[in-house]
């Protein structure tokens, strides 16, 4: 497995664990609550944060397990970069389109956070999965 | 059911390395400039590599490009 592919794999996971605990977090506290009165800025920009930060040591963790032969990608980790990319920059768009009209309608502000940050979770998770399959199958 | 190829370029590289004293496909990689995982996904047909890098496969192994790709006749044909 390359070096990029692997990069791939931890983006996915720390992507994915990272908004589940967001989820989790949130939920807990809308139990509770309602929703205008959650605290969900600082549990998104943690858990965000503590992605990147798990996502760098994790790398460092499976680089130091299993080292790639090379650490340098080549054309095609870029061709399979930009087709994942591409493929799932409408969960960007569509996240984008529902917070800008749910603004107009005058939504709470945790609604239209939300469904951004949902938008950016299920791009970064469907452009990691489609680059895996590429990766693996071809594309 | 066997799973389609995501093209029907086929190619000759396995024999080829073989061919030249058993030559790796981290040597190959080296020679072309990728990594070994993209010089394996070429040789399965997992991923077509573009025609600067055909040309350059061809060359490392100093045979023309259509010893190294071949096309199965009649597709693509308009």
């Amino acid at each position: 497995m390359s070096y990029e592919e692997k990069g791939t794999w931890v983006y996915l996971v720390t992507s994915a664990v990272a908004y589940a605990v967001y989820v989790a977090i949130v939920l807990g506290q809308a139990l509770r609550m309602p929703v205008a009165h959650v605290s969900y800025v600082p549990v998104l920009l943690w858990t965000a944060g503590a992605s990147i930060v798990a996502s760098t040591v994790l790398r460092t963790l499976v680089e130091t397990a299993a080292p790639s032969d090379s650490r340098r990608g080549d054309v095609r980790d870029k061709e399979i970069s930009r087709f994942g990319e591409h493929a799932s920059r409408w969960f960007v768009v569509a996240g984008a389109a529902a917070g800008l009209a749910m603004a107009m309608a005058r939504w709470d502000y945790f609604w239209i956070a939300n469904v951004i940050y949902l938008g950016f979770v299920l791009w970064a998770v469907a452009g990691s999965a489609v680059k895996l399959a590429a990766y693996r199958r071809g594309m | 059911m066997a799973k389609s190829k995501p093209t029907r370029l086929t190619n000759s590289i396995r024999a080829l390395r073989f061919a030249r004293g058993e030559m790796t496909q981290a040597q190959l990689a080296e020679r072309i400039g990728v990594t070994r995982q993209t010089v394996i996904a070429i040789e399965q047909g997992r991923y077509s590599p573009s025609l600067e890098m055909a040309f350059q496969i061809a060359h490392v192994f100093k045979v023309p490009l259509d010893e190294v790709f071949q096309y199965p006749d009649g597709e693509g044909d308009t």
